[in-house]
């Protein structure tokens, strides 16, 4: 019974397909008839990837937020006790080094977006004029954008170091009480690991742009010229503006990268001493002697709000305007 | 067939220089500008190197602000057996390999499930793969690294009986991170591929797994190969995982031993110059080989709009 039904079944869908097929033109497409195999076949599909983001992202996240309230040492699952706010209130009136952290994950975002971005644009416009060399320079900027942050951290420690850094030695300090130790004096660490951080984001967002402006079609630029715009007007008016999926893309990526700034901080001295940011502070209370899990949570919880921002309007931004229709 | 012609061109476009028809025009400043800004892009890579090809005695002897004394590889040969970079690498091999294959898997199979088969919780599921791509990392480190030590295992299968300190979980967490951003992508480039190749093949009897295998997977080389290349770097690249999840120096991959090194080299820093150079070798020959195909991968995942 179930197999003769099953084979009718199959055809008459086929002739509905065709024929809807020619009267709508191939607008978007579903699958009309699926077998109990191809259910089956779907719902691995589907599961398995769900699964583990659920698993090993979701939860997780959800669980910080639910440790935030909570008191524990991180041994015993019994140990876990209820701490109300108490958490969120250490974090803002005692910790010391919270308001410290908050204030250099803004510098950290107003650096990348006030000097490397706009470095990263710089370059991409010069870059995308017919010049010679263009693609050896482009290399050359490309470079870090490779690295692991950690290794940049490595890299520059060499650079920076007081006694044997090229940066001493350039600015002709070396070897004199003078000296600047970039990376272990608290007052100026932060602004050297944003120049280093900076090394590599500008790159990134050159790649970027440059592939958005091979996007931006050339005869908006042509019009504009015939109207007598000089190149600084065509690009802030016309070329600017034709790149907005881009520049939200850019404004996104710059907000994210400034709250997961960790490797260099960490791999430099684990983000303490003037280089302290709430990502690292979540990691020093989970691994550190205290091990105080509900105050690292309540940290963690805090980067996940703040998170939330530049998430929801790259969200809205992408999938807004397929909701609608 | 259209629409994968055109993003095909797409992905040779981003890396491609174009020639043009308007009149050449010489930009001295311009020149001049990018000439200082390369050169101070290349002195802190130029600087680990230069110092990694010169002997500590010769550096000791006539400074590091010097030309003098000899050039060799001695440093690397030296950090390659002292930093147990053997080992290291195997380790990044381990961790790299079976991450980038289980992510372009999921990855595929979800993107196709919510591109190619119409049903009601697509966006929401696409949602909330991008989303958990784009959280700090931070964010779940301590749920993960609680869960991951709470969870008993037989010692036959870890020998810290718990999923700590065992390559699955840096895997297991690297994969999760990443399915979420090669959905985004791949399903974006299954929805540019026409919907009749699909319909003729169903038309034929083609169940789901061979319109996903068979169909459109073939189509999506170019993607998979630029991803492919993209998570390679992401993985290999990857410190704070291992980080958080191996305390036991012997599993570490190299992108997060060599932190340690700077411990074990002490005030060496010819020597952690070099340790530090063996580690962009990997990278340096994926950024020559594979250069077109990283930067398609970034590109990819910011085009859409």
């Amino acid at each position: 019974m179930s197999t003769s039904t099953e084979t009718t079944g199959t055809r008459a869908p086929r002739a509905a397909t065709a024929g809807r097929r020619k009267a709508a033109g191939g607008g978007p497409r579903r699958v009309r008839r699926l077998s109990r195999r191809d259910k089956i076949v779907l719902a691995v599909m589907v599961g398995v990837p769900t699964l583990i983001q659920l698993l090993l992202i979701w939860i997780p996240t959800l669980l910080s937020i639910f440790l935030s309230f909570m008191r524990w040492n991180g041994l015993s699952l019994a140990d876990i006790k209820a701490a109300g706010l108490a958490n969120y209130a250490y974090v803002f009136n005692d910790s010391p080094a919270f308001w410290p952290a908050v204030q250099h994950n803004i510098l950290w975002l107003l650096f990348l977006a006030v000097v490397a971005t706009p470095l990263g644009l710089l370059l991409a416009v010069l870059l995308d004029q017919q010049i010679r060399g263009s693609k050896i320079y482009q290399s050359v900027f490309f470079i870090p954008v490779m690295l692991s942050l950690a290794l940049i951290g490595i890299i520059w420690q060499l650079f920076y170091q007081r006694d044997h850094g090229l940066l001493n030695f350039l600015l002709g300090t070396a070897g004199t009480p003078q000296a600047v130790d970039w990376f272990g004096d608290s007052s100026v660490n932060i602004w050297a690991a944003m120049v280093a951080a900076t090394w590599r984001h500008a790159g990134y967002v050159m790649i970027l742009y440059l592939a958005g402006l091979k996007g931006v079609d050339p005869s908006l630029k042509e019009a504009a010229a015939l109207d007598g715009a000089n190149a600084t007007q065509t690009f802030f008016r016309i070329v600017f503006p034709a790149m907005a999926p881009i520049n939200i893309v850019i404004v996104v990526i710059t907000i994210i990268e400034s709250l997961r700034a960790f490797d260099v901080v960490w791999v430099i001295n684990k983000g303490t001493n003037g280089l302290e940011l709430i990502s690292a502070l979540v990691i020093t209370y989970l691994v550190g002697e205290g091990q105080s899990i509900g105050i690292g949570s309540a940290f963690a919880v805090i980067l996940l709000v703040i998170s939330l921002v530049p998430i929801t309007i790259y969200l809205s931004r992408v999938f807004g305007k397929e909701k609608k229709p | 067939m259209s629409v994968t012609a055109s993003t095909g061109r797409r992905l040779e476009d981003d890396g491609g220089a174009r020639r043009g028809g308007s009149r050449p025009r010489y930009h001295y400043g311009t020149h001049i500008f990018l000439s200082v800004m390369a050169v101070m892009w290349l002195v802190p890579l130029g600087w680990a190197l230069f110092t990694a090809l010169r002997p500590k005695a010769d550096t000791d002897k006539y400074g590091y602000f010097s030309v003098g004394g000899a050039f060799n590889f001695d440093n690397f040969v030296q950090a390659w057996t002292q930093g147990g970079f053997p080992h290291y690498f195997v380790n990044s091999l381990i961790i790299t390999v079976p991450t980038i294959l289980l992510v372009l898997l999921f990855s595929s199979m979800m993107a196709f499930a919510v591109s190619r088969v119409g049903w009601k919780f697509n966006i929401t599921l696409l949602i909330m793969f991008t989303a958990g791509n784009l959280l700090p990392p931070q964010v779940l480190a301590t749920p993960l690294f609680e869960m991951f030590k709470l969870l008993p295992l037989p010692y036959w299968f870890s020998d810290s009986g718990s999923l700590l300190n065992t390559y699955i979980s840096v895997i297991a967490v690297n994969t999760a991170f990443q399915i979420g951003f090669c959905t985004f992508v791949l399903s974006n480039y299954m929805k540019a591929l026409s919907t009749d190749l699909t319909e003729a093949a169903l038309v034929d009897g083609a169940g789901i797994w061979r319109q996903y295998r068979s169909i459109i997977m073939p189509l999506c080389k170019p993607a998979i190969a630029a991803l492919a290349t993209l998570e390679l770097i992401f993985i290999y690249n990857d410190y704070f995982w291992p980080l958080l999840l191996i305390q036991n120096g012997d599993r570490l991959p190299v992108t997060t031993a060599i932190n340690n090194l700077q411990g074990t080299f002490l005030s060496n820093y010819n020597l952690l110059a070099a340790g530090a150079t063996i580690t962009v070798i990997p990278t340096l020959v994926v950024y020559l080989l594979l250069q077109r195909q990283f930067v398609a991968g970034l590109t990819l995942g910011s085009s859409k709009g």
